[in-house]
């Protein structure tokens, strides 16, 4: 086994990398997969952002300027959201960050099972240039959510579809393995020492993160195995002139979509909370009510799903079920943001770059939030469902709420993973943009949402110009501020300004903190004993 | 570390492996699943198929529309022979659809068919249906579909359903699989259906 490999070469390679090739393309390290994990992110946020910026672009003015028909926008919509997830937000925060962070955390030398590590990367890969080359044949106009009978041949003719399945198949294949991955490294790897209550916050949000993915993500195989089946086979899963329901894909698909939304920002809850403690120089507040709100979240956002559905017909009991389990999970994540700000309460709070992005990440969260309870309630929903006001929720939870969560991570640990620290400066010029420019982009939005504008379409009566002019306007910010990141992380790395074990003082806690930066390509040859 | 660390996370990994397994398997046994809960719940107006016949009237009636759709890939014009009837509680009803096959070739048809309100459903009985079976209509033939249906007294003492005073019996008429394929059309649905060349 791995184990025993590195127990035998550990002492003598201690900070030998191998060649280049073996390093970066063989790689069984979790530093290193992490490493390829986050630059993946960043390659794809280029497609993501680029397809968003489009698509702002198109929606400045009423009209068609730049999208041939509604079928190429949905192409675009579709792949921005696919691109988003899969490719950016889950490889940053639970590749990159889990992958680097976790094994440090608990004292670990690695991941339990290094090669299956490097296998989760080199499937993510295909599955990306997949869902990218499904564009060019094409493209999947279904939405996200691939409901049929829309994402059915008859509507979908072209390869595009298939290709972005299989990219999904692969994509849940990466994160299964991954899952599996983190389960058996949390459970069996931790140091001497180190309890399942001693590990930091980040570490539960990952445990509770890989639970979910281990639970939802089969679910979506399955259903896409069937709309497989059912666009190329002849099957009849979903079509109601072979007995099947495509109500059922809704089901499924929700049964997955939903953990997954948590998948994505429960990684980034771990993170806010490492942020906020260290540039506080206080503990954070009520650490088992952290971990176990958690914990809630993730058992509760299993029996929710169908509050994405509040208009599919299903009956006003199950709409009344669903509306109240939705509200439930306000009180884990209002445990949360009180804890946070408990934790920020009386510190003494420096403003570096990573507490910039982690407070404008409470306050961008609780925004998106609050809007969450509101569409919760099936009533109101009928109104407001597939509106604009749908698209700034759930901006606001995930592209402002997991993105932030990823910005304040990366500056935290870019000092620790690089071995130099960013510029702060820029650190500070680029979170001013992106706050400025997100807020100015989605804010918007829940005016047009609330006034009707519905979403994926790309076109829309004159009376609409006003604000879609506003939200271009924050779009063309905050694709600037990408820029501004991009350019920052290049200073970080020309300057070579060289990063100190612990840059961040006595805040900072945690073991990663206690090794050298860059951490030795071998971590913890001696394992460290937790007190 | 050693071999039993190595063992343990052996164990570990196994158990997330087998739970990825169970929930693929859960997926696909989602579909006989969901039809059996909508069966036996009366789930999204889900009727009451088959069974047995009506009890006989009580004096309570309750007024029975009839919509009727039909799929764009089913060359049929499909309809309902009356708009409303009254019906007593309990009482057999018995209700007419008429459908005409528009195309010059033999046509196999079958219908999806719900009530509304939904929470009728486990209340709403169909003794006997056309759409309980695959319909075939020759070139131009046209038909009179019979449906059979009673509802059932119990549904003046559920709170949810005393005040319902009107149903809505509906069909959807689609082309069936079997018939597509026999045609061809399964495969050769056309490139993207739906998109215009011009906005």
């Amino acid at each position: 086994m791995a184990h025993a490999a590195h127990d035998t070469h550990g002492h003598d390679a201690h900070n030998h990398a191998p060649g280049f090739v073996a390093r970066w393309f063989f790689s069984t390290n979790h530093k290193d997969i992490g490493t390829l994990y986050i630059i993946f992110a960043v390659v794809a946020a280029f497609v993501g952002i680029g397809l968003s910026m489009l698509m702002r672009l198109e929606l400045q003015a009423p009209g068609m300027q730049f999208f041939a028909d509604g079928q190429m926008w949905n192409v675009a919509v579709t792949a921005h959201g696919v691109v988003m997830v899969f490719y950016v937000v889950m490889p940053a925060l639970i590749g990159g960050f889990g992958n680097w962070f976790v094994p440090i955390m608990i004292g670990a030398p690695d991941m339990a099972f290094p090669r299956l590590n490097n296998i989760s990367f080199w499937l993510i890969v295909p599955a990306f240039l997949l869902t990218v080359a499904s564009l060019f044949v094409g493209g999947a106009g279904t939405g996200w959510t691939l409901y049929p009978p829309l994402s059915d041949i008859q509507y979908q003719g072209g390869a595009g579809v298939d290709m972005a399945l299989f990219g999904l198949h692969l994509a849940g294949a990466s994160s299964i393995l991954g899952a599996a991955n983190f389960i058996t490294t949390i459970f069996n790897m931790r140091a001497p020492g180190m309890t399942l209550h001693k590990m930091p916050l980040f570490v539960w949000a990952m445990l509770v993160t890989a639970f979910l993915l281990l639970l939802s993500v089969p679910v979506l195989g399955g259903a896409i195995t069937m709309l497989i089946t059912d666009r190329n086979f002849g099957t009849a899963f979903f079509k109601p002139e072979g007995g099947g329901d495509p109500v059922l894909f809704q089901h499924l698909f929700w049964f997955f979509g939903h953990p997954e939304v948590y998948i994505m920002i429960l990684p980034a809850f771990g993170i806010v909370s490492h942020v906020l403690s260290t540039f506080s120089r206080k503990p954070i507040f009520g650490y088992l009510g952290m971990a176990y709100a958690m914990v809630a979240i993730g058992v509760v956002g299993f029996v929710v799903w169908a509050h994405h559905m509040f208009t599919s017909g299903i009956s006003v009991d199950t709409r009344a079920y669903f509306m109240a389990a939705t509200m439930i999970i306000a009180v884990p994540t209002g445990i949360k943001i009180f804890s946070w700000i408990a934790t920020m309460w009386g510190g003494s709070i420096s403003f570096k770059t990573p507490m910039l992005f982690a407070i404008g990440f409470v306050f961008l969260f609780t925004v998106g939030g609050v809007t969450g309870v509101k569409l919760a309630n099936a009533g109101v929903t009928q109104i407001l469902h597939n509106t604009y006001y749908v698209v700034a929720h759930f901006h606001y939870v995930l592209s402002l709420g997991a993105v932030f969560g990823i910005y304040a991570g990366f500056y935290y640990w870019i000092g620790k993973m690089s071995g130099y620290q960013y510029p702060e400066r820029w650190g500070q010029i680029h979170f001013w943009l992106t706050f400025v420019g997100v807020n100015i982009t989605f804010f918007p939005m829940h005016f047009l949402g609330a006034q009707g504008m519905p979403r994926r379409y790309a076109d829309y009566p004159d009376a609409f110009t006003g604000w879609n002019m506003v939200a271009s306007a924050g779009a063309y910010i905050s694709g600037l501020s990408f820029l501004v990141f991009v350019y920052t992380v290049y200073l970080t790395f020309a300057r070579k300004q060289k990063a100190e074990a612990n840059p961040w003082g006595e805040g900072a806690t945690t073991l990663e903190w206690q090794v050298s930066s860059p951490p030795p390509f071998h971590t913890f040859d001696e394992l460290p004993r937790i007190r | 570390m050693n071999d039993s660390i190595a063992r343990r996370n052996r164990r570990v990994a196994l158990a997330a492996f087998a739970t990825v397994a169970g929930m693929a398997g859960l997926s696909f046994a989602a579909v006989p699943l969901y039809a059996m809960f909508c069966r036996i719940t009366g789930y999204n107006g889900t009727v009451q198929a088959g069974g047995q016949a009506a009890p006989g009237a009580v004096e309570r009636q309750v007024t029975v529309r009839f919509a009727a759709n039909t799929h764009p890939s089913l060359p049929w014009k499909f309809e309902a022979a009356q708009l409303s009837m009254p019906v007593h509680l309990g009482d057999q009803g018995l209700a007419f659809y008429r459908a005409a096959n528009e195309a010059n070739r033999p046509v196999e048809g079958v219908a999806t068919y719900n009530v509304t309100p939904e929470v009728v459903g486990k209340y709403f009985h169909k003794t006997a249906c056309f759409c309980f079976d695959a319909q075939t209509l020759q070139p131009g033939q046209s038909v009179e579909m019979p449906v059979s249906f009673w509802v059932d007294p119990a549904i003046a003492q559920d709170p949810n359903t005393r005040d319902i005073r009107t149903i809505t019996l509906n069909y959807t008429f689609f082309r069936t699989l079997a018939d597509a394929e026999r045609n061809g059309a399964l495969a050769s649905a056309g490139p993207h259906v739906g998109r215009t060349a011009t906005p």
